[in-house]
Protein backbone atom coordinates (compact mmCIF):
# COMPACT_ATOMS: atom_id res chain seq x y z
CA UNK A 1 0.00 0.00 0.00
CA UNK A 2 2.98 2.31 0.12
CA UNK A 3 2.17 3.71 -3.34
CA UNK A 4 -1.29 4.89 -4.29
CA UNK A 5 -2.85 6.59 -7.28
CA UNK A 6 -2.63 10.37 -6.97
CA UNK A 7 -4.88 12.60 -9.07
CA UNK A 8 -3.93 16.23 -9.51
CA UNK A 9 -3.98 19.06 -12.05
CA UNK A 10 -0.60 20.00 -13.47
CA UNK A 11 -0.42 23.12 -15.64
CA UNK A 12 -4.16 22.90 -16.22
CA UNK A 13 -4.14 19.23 -17.30
CA UNK A 14 -5.58 16.45 -15.16
CA UNK A 15 -2.86 13.89 -14.34
CA UNK A 16 -2.62 10.57 -12.48
CA UNK A 17 0.50 8.98 -11.10
CA UNK A 18 1.64 6.51 -8.45
CA UNK A 19 2.96 8.21 -5.33
CA UNK A 20 4.12 7.05 -1.90
CA UNK A 21 5.13 8.54 1.44
CA UNK A 22 8.77 8.02 0.57
CA UNK A 23 8.62 10.07 -2.59
CA UNK A 24 8.76 13.82 -3.00
CA UNK A 25 6.51 15.76 -5.34
CA UNK A 26 9.71 16.67 -7.21
CA UNK A 27 10.49 12.97 -7.81
CA UNK A 28 6.92 12.40 -9.01
CA UNK A 29 7.05 15.38 -11.40
CA UNK A 30 10.41 14.36 -12.83
CA UNK A 31 10.24 10.54 -12.78
CA UNK A 32 6.52 9.72 -13.10
CA UNK A 33 5.29 12.68 -15.17
CA UNK A 34 8.57 13.29 -17.02
CA UNK A 35 8.38 17.01 -16.29
CA UNK A 36 12.10 17.53 -15.79
CA UNK A 37 12.10 21.34 -15.82
CA UNK A 38 11.97 21.51 -12.01
CA UNK A 39 15.48 20.74 -10.75
CA UNK A 40 16.88 19.14 -7.63
CA UNK A 41 19.79 21.19 -6.32
CA UNK A 42 19.76 20.13 -2.69
CA UNK A 43 16.66 18.15 -1.80
CA UNK A 44 16.48 19.95 1.54
CA UNK A 45 14.65 23.21 0.90
CA UNK A 46 17.76 25.38 0.70
CA UNK A 47 18.25 26.16 -3.00
CA UNK A 48 14.79 26.70 -4.53
CA UNK A 49 15.65 25.00 -7.85
CA UNK A 50 12.56 22.81 -7.36
CA UNK A 51 10.13 25.71 -6.78
CA UNK A 52 6.57 25.07 -7.99
CA UNK A 53 3.23 26.71 -7.22
CA UNK A 54 0.64 24.54 -5.42
CA UNK A 55 -2.88 25.96 -5.07
CA UNK A 56 -1.41 29.43 -5.54
CA UNK A 57 1.42 29.02 -2.99
CA UNK A 58 5.10 28.82 -3.81
CA UNK A 59 6.68 25.69 -2.30
CA UNK A 60 9.76 23.53 -2.70
CA UNK A 61 8.65 20.38 -4.55
CA UNK A 62 11.48 18.53 -2.78
CA UNK A 63 9.83 19.26 0.59
CA UNK A 64 6.35 18.03 -0.28
CA UNK A 65 5.35 14.39 -0.53
CA UNK A 66 3.95 13.12 -3.82
CA UNK A 67 0.64 11.87 -2.32
CA UNK A 68 0.04 15.34 -0.84
CA UNK A 69 -0.63 16.48 -4.41
CA UNK A 70 -4.02 14.70 -4.40
CA UNK A 71 -6.67 17.15 -5.62
CA UNK A 72 -4.18 20.02 -5.87
CA UNK A 73 -3.56 22.49 -8.67
CA UNK A 74 0.16 22.50 -9.51
CA UNK A 75 2.00 24.97 -11.74
CA UNK A 76 5.49 24.11 -13.02
CA UNK A 77 7.93 25.78 -15.37
CA UNK A 78 6.56 23.67 -18.25
CA UNK A 79 3.32 25.67 -18.06
CA UNK A 80 4.82 29.16 -17.92
CA UNK A 81 5.07 29.92 -21.64
CA UNK A 82 1.89 30.12 -23.70
CA UNK A 83 2.80 27.68 -26.48
CA UNK A 84 5.74 29.28 -28.25
CA UNK A 85 5.02 32.70 -26.69
CA UNK A 86 7.40 33.20 -23.82
CA UNK A 87 6.07 34.65 -20.54
CA UNK A 88 7.32 38.23 -19.96
CA UNK A 89 9.55 36.87 -17.17
CA UNK A 90 11.19 34.41 -19.55
CA UNK A 91 11.58 37.14 -22.14
CA UNK A 92 13.25 39.52 -19.67
CA UNK A 93 15.53 36.79 -18.28
CA UNK A 94 16.83 36.38 -21.85
CA UNK A 95 17.05 40.15 -22.46
CA UNK A 96 19.06 40.67 -19.28
CA UNK A 97 21.14 37.50 -19.67
CA UNK A 98 19.87 36.61 -16.19
CA UNK A 99 21.12 33.05 -16.53
CA UNK A 100 24.32 31.24 -17.31
CA UNK A 101 24.16 27.49 -16.62
CA UNK A 102 20.38 27.75 -16.21
CA UNK A 103 20.03 25.24 -13.38
CA UNK A 104 18.41 27.75 -11.03
CA UNK A 105 16.29 29.37 -13.74
CA UNK A 106 13.09 27.27 -13.63
CA UNK A 107 12.87 27.76 -9.87
CA UNK A 108 13.61 31.47 -10.10
CA UNK A 109 11.00 31.93 -12.81
CA UNK A 110 8.30 30.15 -10.81
CA UNK A 111 9.24 32.05 -7.64
CA UNK A 112 9.12 35.33 -9.58
CA UNK A 113 5.77 34.39 -11.09
CA UNK A 114 4.35 33.70 -7.63
CA UNK A 115 5.56 37.15 -6.54
CA UNK A 116 4.11 39.02 -9.51
CA UNK A 117 0.82 37.09 -9.24
CA UNK A 118 0.26 38.69 -5.85
CA UNK A 119 2.30 41.89 -6.11
CA UNK A 120 2.40 43.38 -9.62
CA UNK A 121 4.55 46.34 -8.56
CA UNK A 122 7.22 45.11 -6.12
CA UNK A 123 10.15 47.22 -4.95
CA UNK A 124 13.67 45.95 -5.54
CA UNK A 125 13.92 45.12 -1.83
CA UNK A 126 10.70 43.10 -2.01
CA UNK A 127 12.05 41.18 -5.01
CA UNK A 128 15.32 40.43 -3.23
CA UNK A 129 13.62 39.18 -0.04
CA UNK A 130 11.03 37.15 -1.93
CA UNK A 131 13.78 35.40 -3.94
CA UNK A 132 16.09 34.82 -0.96
CA UNK A 133 15.33 31.09 -1.07
CA UNK A 134 16.52 30.73 -4.67
CA UNK A 135 20.24 30.21 -5.00
CA UNK A 136 22.13 31.07 -8.17
CA UNK A 137 25.81 30.21 -8.28
CA UNK A 138 26.47 31.91 -11.64
CA UNK A 139 24.89 35.31 -12.14
CA UNK A 140 25.38 37.21 -8.91
CA UNK A 141 21.61 37.89 -8.77
CA UNK A 142 21.67 41.49 -10.02
CA UNK A 143 20.58 40.65 -13.56
CA UNK A 144 17.85 38.41 -12.18
CA UNK A 145 16.46 41.20 -10.02
CA UNK A 146 16.52 43.62 -12.96
CA UNK A 147 14.78 41.08 -15.20
CA UNK A 148 12.01 40.59 -12.63
CA UNK A 149 11.53 44.35 -12.20
CA UNK A 150 11.27 44.83 -15.98
CA UNK A 151 8.94 41.85 -16.41
CA UNK A 152 6.72 43.35 -13.70
CA UNK A 153 6.61 46.60 -15.69
CA UNK A 154 5.80 44.67 -18.89
CA UNK A 155 2.96 42.81 -17.16
CA UNK A 156 1.54 46.06 -15.75
CA UNK A 157 1.42 47.50 -19.27
CA UNK A 158 -0.26 44.38 -20.63
CA UNK A 159 -3.15 44.65 -18.22
CA UNK A 160 -3.44 48.12 -16.74
CA UNK A 161 -4.81 48.08 -13.23
CA UNK B 1 12.84 6.74 1.80
CA UNK B 2 10.99 4.06 -0.20
CA UNK B 3 8.21 1.96 1.29
CA UNK B 4 6.84 4.73 3.53
CA UNK B 5 3.06 4.83 3.91
CA UNK B 6 1.29 8.17 3.70
CA UNK B 7 -1.91 8.77 5.66
CA UNK B 8 -4.09 11.84 5.61
CA UNK B 9 -6.67 11.39 8.38
CA UNK B 10 -9.73 13.62 8.49
CA UNK B 11 -10.10 13.82 12.28
CA UNK B 12 -7.83 14.12 15.30
CA UNK B 13 -9.26 10.83 16.63
CA UNK B 14 -8.27 9.01 13.43
CA UNK B 15 -4.79 10.53 13.58
CA UNK B 16 -4.40 9.41 17.22
CA UNK B 17 -5.52 5.86 16.33
CA UNK B 18 -3.10 5.77 13.42
CA UNK B 19 -0.29 6.87 15.75
CA UNK B 20 -1.19 4.15 18.27
CA UNK B 21 -1.52 1.48 15.57
CA UNK B 22 1.93 2.32 14.23
CA UNK B 23 3.44 1.86 17.70
CA UNK B 24 6.23 4.41 17.45
CA UNK B 25 7.07 3.86 13.77
CA UNK B 26 4.88 6.78 12.60
CA UNK B 27 5.71 10.46 12.41
CA UNK B 28 3.28 13.35 12.32
CA UNK B 29 3.78 15.86 9.53
CA UNK B 30 2.55 19.44 9.24
CA UNK B 31 4.61 21.34 6.64
CA UNK B 32 7.33 18.69 6.54
CA UNK B 33 10.12 21.29 6.36
CA UNK B 34 11.91 19.65 9.27
CA UNK B 35 10.59 16.08 8.95
CA UNK B 36 11.28 15.58 5.23
CA UNK B 37 14.81 16.97 5.58
CA UNK B 38 15.40 14.52 8.45
CA UNK B 39 13.96 11.61 6.46
CA UNK B 40 16.14 12.45 3.52
CA UNK B 41 19.23 12.62 5.71
CA UNK B 42 18.34 9.28 7.33
CA UNK B 43 17.89 10.79 10.81
CA UNK B 44 14.15 9.99 10.76
CA UNK B 45 13.05 6.60 9.39
CA UNK B 46 9.28 6.42 9.85
CA UNK B 47 7.25 3.60 8.29
CA UNK B 48 4.18 5.85 8.24
CA UNK B 49 3.86 9.59 7.73
CA UNK B 50 0.62 11.05 9.11
CA UNK B 51 -0.26 14.33 7.40
CA UNK B 52 -2.13 16.65 9.77
CA UNK B 53 -3.14 19.29 7.24
CA UNK B 54 -6.37 17.59 6.21
CA UNK B 55 -7.82 17.74 9.72
CA UNK B 56 -10.24 20.63 10.30
CA UNK B 57 -8.98 22.69 13.23
CA UNK B 58 -5.32 21.89 12.54
CA UNK B 59 -5.22 24.54 9.79
CA UNK B 60 -6.66 28.01 10.01
CA UNK B 61 -7.21 30.83 12.47
CA UNK B 62 -10.38 31.66 14.40
CA UNK B 63 -11.43 34.17 17.04
CA UNK B 64 -12.47 32.81 20.43
CA UNK B 65 -13.08 34.57 23.73
CA UNK B 66 -11.38 37.74 22.53
CA UNK B 67 -8.22 35.80 21.61
CA UNK B 68 -7.27 33.56 18.70
CA UNK B 69 -7.17 29.81 18.18
CA UNK B 70 -4.47 29.04 15.61
CA UNK B 71 -4.36 25.56 14.07
CA UNK B 72 -0.98 23.93 14.80
CA UNK B 73 -0.35 23.09 11.12
CA UNK B 74 -1.24 26.53 9.68
CA UNK B 75 1.65 27.67 7.44
CA UNK B 76 3.60 30.85 8.18
CA UNK B 77 2.47 32.54 4.97
CA UNK B 78 -1.18 32.22 6.07
CA UNK B 79 -0.36 33.63 9.51
CA UNK B 80 1.38 36.63 7.92
CA UNK B 81 -1.64 37.36 5.73
CA UNK B 82 -4.07 37.41 8.67
CA UNK B 83 -4.30 41.13 9.41
CA UNK B 84 -6.11 40.83 12.77
CA UNK B 85 -3.66 38.25 14.15
CA UNK B 86 -0.72 40.32 12.92
CA UNK B 87 -2.13 43.48 14.50
CA UNK B 88 -2.68 41.72 17.84
CA UNK B 89 0.59 39.77 18.01
CA UNK B 90 3.13 41.43 15.69
CA UNK B 91 6.06 39.84 17.54
CA UNK B 92 4.81 36.27 17.07
CA UNK B 93 4.09 36.91 13.41
CA UNK B 94 7.46 38.53 12.72
CA UNK B 95 9.11 35.52 14.38
CA UNK B 96 7.03 33.01 12.41
CA UNK B 97 7.70 34.85 9.16
CA UNK B 98 11.48 34.78 9.75
CA UNK B 99 11.43 31.00 9.29
CA UNK B 100 13.15 30.09 6.02
CA UNK B 101 12.33 31.39 2.56
CA UNK B 102 9.09 32.26 0.76
CA UNK B 103 8.92 28.58 -0.24
CA UNK B 104 9.40 27.38 3.35
CA UNK B 105 6.78 29.90 4.53
CA UNK B 106 4.27 28.21 2.25
CA UNK B 107 4.53 25.11 4.45
CA UNK B 108 6.28 25.68 7.80
CA UNK B 109 3.95 25.74 10.83
CA UNK B 110 4.15 26.92 14.44
CA UNK B 111 3.31 23.38 15.61
CA UNK B 112 6.21 21.92 13.64
CA UNK B 113 8.58 24.64 14.82
CA UNK B 114 7.70 23.91 18.46
CA UNK B 115 7.52 20.09 18.23
CA UNK B 116 10.76 19.75 16.27
CA UNK B 117 12.14 21.06 19.56
CA UNK B 118 15.17 22.92 18.29
CA UNK B 119 16.41 25.37 20.94
CA UNK B 120 16.88 27.85 18.05
CA UNK B 121 13.27 27.59 16.75
CA UNK B 122 12.39 31.18 15.88
CA UNK B 123 8.70 31.31 16.71
CA UNK B 124 8.99 29.67 20.13
CA UNK B 125 10.49 32.51 22.24
CA UNK B 126 7.81 34.81 20.80
CA UNK B 127 5.02 32.30 21.59
CA UNK B 128 6.38 31.97 25.13
CA UNK B 129 6.49 35.75 25.57
CA UNK B 130 2.92 36.02 24.28
CA UNK B 131 1.69 33.56 26.92
CA UNK B 132 0.34 31.15 24.32
CA UNK B 133 -1.09 27.79 25.45
CA UNK B 134 -1.02 24.49 23.51
CA UNK B 135 -4.22 22.51 23.06
CA UNK B 136 -3.20 18.84 22.97
CA UNK B 137 -5.22 15.69 22.25
CA UNK B 138 -4.39 12.05 22.81
CA UNK B 139 -6.12 8.74 23.52
CA UNK B 140 -6.82 9.92 27.08
CA UNK B 141 -8.59 13.08 25.93
CA UNK B 142 -7.59 16.73 25.83
CA UNK B 143 -5.08 18.69 27.89
CA UNK B 144 -3.45 22.08 27.84
CA UNK B 145 0.20 23.01 28.28
CA UNK B 146 1.87 26.44 28.14
CA UNK B 147 4.34 26.67 25.23
CA UNK B 148 7.33 26.99 27.58
CA UNK B 149 6.59 23.52 29.01
CA UNK B 150 6.63 21.70 25.67
CA UNK B 151 10.33 21.46 24.79
CA UNK B 152 12.20 19.23 27.23
CA UNK B 153 15.55 18.94 25.43
CA UNK B 154 16.97 19.16 21.92
CA UNK B 155 14.52 17.21 19.72
CA UNK B 156 12.41 16.20 22.76
CA UNK B 157 8.95 17.31 23.84
CA UNK B 158 6.52 16.69 26.71
CA UNK B 159 4.01 15.19 24.28
CA UNK B 160 3.43 11.43 24.55
CA UNK B 161 4.07 9.40 21.36
CA UNK B 162 0.32 9.21 20.70
CA UNK B 163 -0.48 12.87 21.45
CA UNK B 164 -1.07 15.60 18.89
CA UNK B 165 -0.71 19.34 19.26
CA UNK B 166 -4.00 20.50 17.76
CA UNK B 167 -3.90 24.28 18.15
CA UNK B 168 -2.47 27.27 19.98
CA UNK B 169 -4.63 29.54 22.12
CA UNK B 170 -3.53 33.16 22.06
CA UNK B 171 -4.88 35.09 25.04
CA UNK B 172 -7.19 38.08 24.60
CA UNK B 173 -4.88 41.04 24.21
CA UNK B 174 -4.98 43.71 26.90
CA UNK B 175 -5.30 47.37 25.90
CA UNK B 176 -1.87 49.03 25.50
CA UNK B 177 0.02 45.79 25.11
CA UNK B 178 2.21 44.44 22.36
CA UNK B 179 5.14 42.16 21.57
CA UNK B 180 8.32 41.92 19.51
CA UNK B 181 10.88 39.31 18.42
CA UNK B 182 14.49 39.83 17.37
CA UNK B 183 17.02 37.28 16.23
CA UNK B 184 20.73 37.49 15.57
CA UNK B 185 22.06 35.82 12.43
CA UNK B 186 25.13 36.78 10.40
CA UNK B 187 22.93 37.53 7.35
CA UNK B 188 19.37 38.76 6.94
CA UNK B 189 17.69 35.60 5.55
CA UNK B 190 17.89 31.81 5.49
CA UNK B 191 19.94 31.09 8.59
CA UNK B 192 19.50 29.56 12.04
CA UNK B 193 19.28 31.89 15.02
CA UNK B 194 22.52 32.40 16.94
CA UNK B 195 20.26 33.98 19.57
CA UNK B 196 16.55 34.88 19.57
CA UNK B 197 14.54 36.98 22.04
CA UNK B 198 10.80 37.61 22.27
CA UNK B 199 9.19 40.11 24.67
CA UNK B 200 5.56 41.04 25.35
CA UNK B 201 4.56 43.98 27.56
CA UNK B 202 1.41 45.64 28.89
CA UNK B 203 1.31 49.29 29.96
CA UNK B 204 -1.06 51.37 32.06
CA UNK B 205 -2.42 54.73 30.89
CA UNK B 206 0.70 56.58 32.06
CA UNK B 207 3.09 54.20 30.30
CA UNK B 208 4.14 52.18 33.35
CA UNK B 209 4.72 48.48 32.65
CA UNK B 210 2.06 46.33 34.32
CA UNK B 211 3.05 42.93 32.93
CA UNK B 212 5.92 41.54 30.84
CA UNK B 213 7.13 38.17 29.61
CA UNK B 214 10.49 37.36 28.06
CA UNK B 215 11.32 34.24 26.00
CA UNK B 216 14.82 33.42 24.71
CA UNK B 217 16.13 30.92 22.17
CA UNK B 218 19.41 29.25 21.15
CA UNK B 219 21.05 29.92 24.53
CA UNK B 220 20.14 26.67 26.35
CA UNK B 221 19.08 23.08 25.48
CA UNK B 222 15.52 24.38 25.13
CA UNK B 223 13.86 27.73 24.53
CA UNK B 224 13.26 29.44 27.87
CA UNK B 225 10.79 31.64 29.70
CA UNK B 226 12.80 34.10 31.83
CA UNK B 227 10.36 35.15 34.53
CA UNK B 228 12.86 37.37 36.36
CA UNK B 229 13.46 39.35 33.17
CA UNK B 230 9.76 40.09 32.79
CA UNK B 231 9.50 40.97 36.50
CA UNK B 232 12.37 43.45 36.11
CA UNK B 233 10.21 45.59 33.84
CA UNK B 234 7.00 45.56 35.88
CA UNK B 235 6.41 48.88 37.66
CA UNK B 236 9.01 50.67 35.54
CA UNK B 237 8.83 53.09 32.65
CA UNK B 238 11.57 51.16 30.86
CA UNK B 239 14.29 53.30 32.42
CA UNK B 240 17.93 52.24 32.26
CA UNK B 241 17.88 50.67 35.71
CA UNK B 242 14.95 48.41 34.82
CA UNK B 243 16.50 47.50 31.49
CA UNK B 244 19.80 46.69 33.18
CA UNK B 245 17.94 44.36 35.54
CA UNK B 246 16.26 42.72 32.56
CA UNK B 247 19.63 42.25 30.87
CA UNK B 248 21.14 40.71 34.01
CA UNK B 249 18.19 38.33 34.41
CA UNK B 250 18.48 37.18 30.79
CA UNK B 251 22.25 36.68 31.08
CA UNK B 252 21.75 34.66 34.28
CA UNK B 253 19.26 32.35 32.51
CA UNK B 254 21.55 31.62 29.54
CA UNK B 255 23.32 28.26 29.46
CA UNK B 256 24.59 28.28 25.88
CA UNK B 257 27.11 26.08 24.14
CA UNK B 258 30.04 27.44 22.18
CA UNK B 259 30.07 26.38 18.56
CA UNK B 260 31.04 27.67 15.12
CA UNK B 261 28.00 29.97 15.25
CA UNK B 262 29.07 31.78 18.41
CA UNK B 263 30.82 31.38 21.74
CA UNK B 264 28.84 30.97 24.95
CA UNK B 265 30.02 34.40 26.12
CA UNK B 266 28.95 36.08 22.88
CA UNK B 267 25.54 34.40 22.90
CA UNK B 268 24.91 35.44 26.48
CA UNK B 269 25.80 39.06 25.75
CA UNK B 270 23.70 39.16 22.57
CA UNK B 271 20.71 37.57 24.32
CA UNK B 272 20.55 40.38 26.86
CA UNK B 273 21.00 43.07 24.21
CA UNK B 274 18.28 41.57 22.00
CA UNK B 275 15.89 41.22 24.95
CA UNK B 276 16.43 44.89 25.86
CA UNK B 277 15.83 46.02 22.27
CA UNK B 278 12.78 43.78 21.84
CA UNK B 279 11.34 45.16 25.09
CA UNK B 280 11.68 48.72 23.80
CA UNK B 281 10.09 47.82 20.45
CA UNK B 282 7.19 46.09 22.26
CA UNK B 283 6.80 49.17 24.49
CA UNK B 284 6.70 51.51 21.47
CA UNK B 285 4.15 49.28 19.76
CA UNK B 286 2.02 49.10 22.92
CA UNK B 287 1.93 52.87 23.30
CA UNK B 288 1.39 53.59 19.59
C1 LIG C 1 15.46 25.99 4.08
C2 LIG C 1 14.96 25.94 5.50
C3 LIG C 1 15.11 27.07 6.29
C4 LIG C 1 14.66 27.06 7.61
N1 LIG C 1 14.81 28.19 8.36
C5 LIG C 1 14.38 28.21 9.63
C6 LIG C 1 14.49 29.40 10.43
O1 LIG C 1 14.96 30.45 9.96
N2 LIG C 1 14.04 29.36 11.71
C7 LIG C 1 13.49 28.24 12.26
O2 LIG C 1 13.09 28.28 13.41
N3 LIG C 1 13.36 27.10 11.53
C8 LIG C 1 13.79 27.06 10.24
N4 LIG C 1 13.66 25.91 9.50
C9 LIG C 1 13.10 24.71 10.11
C10 LIG C 1 11.58 24.48 9.87
O3 LIG C 1 11.17 25.12 8.67
C11 LIG C 1 10.73 25.02 11.01
O4 LIG C 1 11.09 24.42 12.22
C12 LIG C 1 9.22 24.82 10.75
O5 LIG C 1 8.47 25.65 11.58
C13 LIG C 1 8.76 23.39 10.93
O6 LIG C 1 7.37 23.32 10.69
P1 LIG C 1 6.74 22.19 9.78
O7 LIG C 1 5.27 22.41 9.79
O8 LIG C 1 7.38 22.13 8.45
O9 LIG C 1 7.14 20.90 10.63
P2 LIG C 1 7.24 19.35 10.25
O10 LIG C 1 8.51 19.09 9.54
O11 LIG C 1 5.98 18.90 9.62
O12 LIG C 1 7.31 18.75 11.72
C14 LIG C 1 8.41 18.99 12.58
C15 LIG C 1 8.36 18.04 13.77
O13 LIG C 1 7.23 18.32 14.61
C16 LIG C 1 6.35 17.23 14.66
N5 LIG C 1 5.01 17.80 14.56
C17 LIG C 1 4.58 18.65 13.58
N6 LIG C 1 3.34 19.07 13.84
C18 LIG C 1 2.96 18.48 15.01
C19 LIG C 1 1.76 18.52 15.79
N7 LIG C 1 0.72 19.29 15.43
N8 LIG C 1 1.70 17.78 16.92
C20 LIG C 1 2.78 17.03 17.30
N9 LIG C 1 3.93 16.95 16.61
C21 LIG C 1 4.03 17.66 15.47
C22 LIG C 1 6.72 16.32 13.52
O14 LIG C 1 6.45 14.97 13.80
C23 LIG C 1 8.21 16.59 13.38
O15 LIG C 1 8.92 15.84 14.32
C24 LIG C 1 14.08 25.89 8.15
C25 LIG C 1 13.91 24.76 7.34
C26 LIG C 1 14.34 24.79 6.02
C27 LIG C 1 14.15 23.57 5.15
S1 LIG D 1 16.01 20.96 -4.47
FE1 LIG D 1 14.31 21.72 -3.39
S2 LIG D 1 15.14 23.44 -2.46
FE2 LIG D 1 16.90 22.57 -3.38
S1 LIG E 1 22.52 30.37 -13.80
FE1 LIG E 1 23.79 28.83 -12.98
S2 LIG E 1 22.98 28.63 -10.95
FE2 LIG E 1 21.91 30.31 -11.72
Amino acid sequence: MSRTVVKATVNGEPVEFLGGGGQSLLDALRDELRLTGSKEGCGTGDCGACSVIVDGRLVCACLMLAPEAEGKRIETIEGLADGSNLHPLQHQFLEHAALQCGFCTPGLLMASKALLDRNPDPTETEVRYWLAGNMCRCTGYDKIVRAVMDAAADLRQEKPR
Amino acid sequence: MSGVDYLSPGTVADAVSALRAAGGSARLMAGGTDLLVQMRGGRAKPKVVIDLKGIPGLSGIRLEGGGFIVGAATPGAVLGEHEALKAAWPGVIEAANLIGSTQVQGRASLGGNLCNASPAADSVPALIAAGVVCLIEGPGGKRELPVEKVQTGPGKTALAVDEILVAFRFPAKAAQSSDAYLRMIPRTEMDIAVVGAGVSVSLDASGVCTAARVGIGAVAPTTLLVEAAGAALVGSEFDDAALAKLEAAVAAACRPISDKRGTAEYRTKVASVLARRAALIARDRASA
